[in-house]
């Protein structure tokens, strides 16, 4: 049985103009050890569909699903109070901006043993020295200082390190990464990339990515998900997926990369978009 | 050959920081001679890390911040702004846009005051005049006239960047500076900006200082690169020479670490995960 099994995940926002549809019908399923991307711009719903599986969404989303397990759990008809114990400890997220989303008025290292008191229940020393071990993992150099440093002290790439130590503190079986480099330089981004896989790898992790990069697919993925205005366009496994792409929306993504440019001008996916529409509007 | 617009000699910048009651003062090389010359409706592309100094270069060339030392020549003509007053002539020819479409742009500006406003400061054109042009300008940027009365916040990051594309050109500047332009920007909207970008280029024969850390965006729009390593410039040449040879070894790590997305080095990779 896979980790995390979602059927038909529907998700709705109520706004002004009536009920958004962000997620349409998507259904998706990632094993142990397995990576799995998902594609698409920003509004595709990518986020939003692992953010319902978090139960992160606000109240304003009204979340709809025929099944949605992780583990055997059913994550649908959890309460909050249960949904808190696993979410932290085997499913956990890292998010796109590594500055905005650690907590500027506490040190990295009271961030960390938070995750480690709340789920773990270990005591102070044990937490720092798992916190330390941690920091070691993921890179950090001289980790007893930098425990003691706010984030405002730390890189960008640093600081994603950081978040990254506190996803895998409790050796979650999934871990979901929200554009985890987009806002990273590429030699900072290939460091966290070999090393989220390394981690993958070294604990069995089912990981799931979530970016806009094909270039990100094409050195993490196993299997990759592409998706459009909240629906799936394709899905396969991320050789075919660059070598033969069925679906036209993805051909259209792929042509767009800067170094698949021929001529002088770049295909854009707009342009895809209308030939599509034109080419709907003159077939029976 | 062609004429050069935009010419650098030798440029520094030092940062003097600390040197408070009882601290002491340090000096930051920010930029430490760099030497370059650009030619009319080519782009030069400047690569590098963060705090390796490229956004710094890119302060000076558009005379926000002066140099140490060095001279920068635009049009044949040096400009030192720590010394001599910039005419209106002056920072008609040079705009710069910046990383972030939604930093850049005031939120309680219409686009209307936005494209208007260096024209108000730097011309005498009339009310209507400027109104005119900013249409123009709209429509050349692929917006549309009825976008005139409209804020930022009712556009899109990509639309964002075009309002800023288009500011930049009201004064019809030769040289423009791209600070990561479109490295905010999702992959297929990134398309359409470097397009426009493009088109521009050859409807006024505008000259670019591309500044990028993306490789893959360099190698497509770039005529000559300038790789940047902490303040210096480890490597110059034309796109074909940087690409095709790489001499320094940082310019060697960078190539590296660039995402390849052909089927030979997912295949690798593939076999490599397998084996291990």
């Amino acid at each position: 049985m896979a980790l995390l099994e979602i059927k038909n995940l529907s998700v709705g926002f109520d706004t002004n103009a009536g009920l958004f549809m962000a997620v349409q019908g998507i259904d998706l399923s990632v094993d142990n050890r397995e990576v799995l991307a998902i594609v698409g711009e920003s509004g595709s719903g990518k986020s939003v569909a692992m953010l319902a599986v978090m139960g992160l969404l606000p109240k304003t989303a009204t979340v709809t699903a025929d099944s949605m397990t992780f583990n055997g759990h059913n994550m649908l008809t959890m309460t909050g109070k249960q949904r808190r114990e696993i979410v932290g400890r085997d499913v956990a997220m890292i998010f796109q901006e590594p500055m905005a989303s650690l907590n500027p008025c506490f040190t990295v290292g009271f961030q960390l043993e938070e995750v480690l008191r709340f789920h773990m229940k270990m005591d102070g020393p044990t937490r720092r020295k798992r916190a330390i071990e941690l920091f070691k993992q993921v890179g950090i150099p001289a980790p007893e200082e930098r425990l003691n440093s706010f984030p405002h002290q730390m890189s960008g790439g640093q600081c994603q390190r950081v978040m990254i130590a506190i996803a895998i503190a409790c050796n979650p079986k999934l871990l979901i990464a929200d554009e985890p480099t987009t806002a990273l330089d590429v030699t900072i981004q290939k460091q966290i990339l070999d090393l989220l896989v390394s981690l993958q790898v070294k604990h069995g992790m089912g990981l799931i990515m979530i970016t806009h990069d094909m270039g990100v697919v094409a050195e993490t993925a196993d299997r990759v998900i592409v998706q459009y205005k909240g629906r799936k366009m394709e899905e396969a496994d991320v050789l075919s997926l660059f070598e033969s792409p069925k679906s036209p929306y993805t051909r259209a993504l792929l042509s767009a990369l800067p170094e698949n440019a021929t001529g002088d001008r770049l295909s854009t996916v707009a342009d895809f978009m209308k030939n599509e529409a034109a080419n709907a509007g003159v077939a029976p | 050959m062609s004429e050069v617009v935009l010419e650098g000699r030798n440029i520094v910048r030092d940062y003097h920081v600390g040197g408070g009651l009882f601290g002491k003062q340090k000096t930051v090389h920010a930029v430490k001679g760099v030497s370059f010359t650009l030619e009319k409706g080519k782009t030069l592309a400047i690569v590098g890390e963060s705090g390796c100094g490229k956004s710094t270069l890119g302060r000076i060339l558009t005379l926000i911040d002066p140099q140490t030392s060095g001279e920068l020549l635009i049009d044949g003509k040096p400009i030192n702004i720590a010394k001599d007053r910039v005419t209106a002539e002056m920072r008609r020819k040079v705009q710069i846009i910046f990383q972030n479409p939604y930093g850049s742009l005031n939120p309680r500006q219409k686009i209307g005051e936005v494209l208007g406003e260096p024209l108000l400061l730097n011309t005498n054109k009339t009310a209507a005049e400027r109104r005119d042009l900013a249409m123009q300008m709209l429509v050349k940027v692929g917006l549309g006239p009825e976008h005139y009365n409209r804020y930022p916040h009712m556009f899109s990051g990509g639309q964002r960047q075009r309002i800023a594309i288009a500011r930049a050109l009201m004064l019809s500047p030769s040289l423009l500076v791209l600070d990561e332009p479109v490295s905010a920007l999702d992959l297929s909207v990134q398309a359409q900006v470097l397009n426009l970008l493009a088109d521009l280029q050859d409807e006024f024969n505008l000259t670019y200082v591309f500044i990028s850390h993306d490789l893959s965006v360099v190698r497509y729009i770039a005529d000559e690169v300038m790789v940047m390593y902490y303040g210096e410039v480890v490597e110059y040449g034309t796109r074909e020479e940087v690409f095709a040879n790489p001499q320094h070894s940082y310019t060697k790590t960078l190539f590296a670490a660039t995402p390849k997305s052909d089927v030979e080095s997912i295949r690798a990779r593939l076999a490599k995960k397998k084996a291990a």
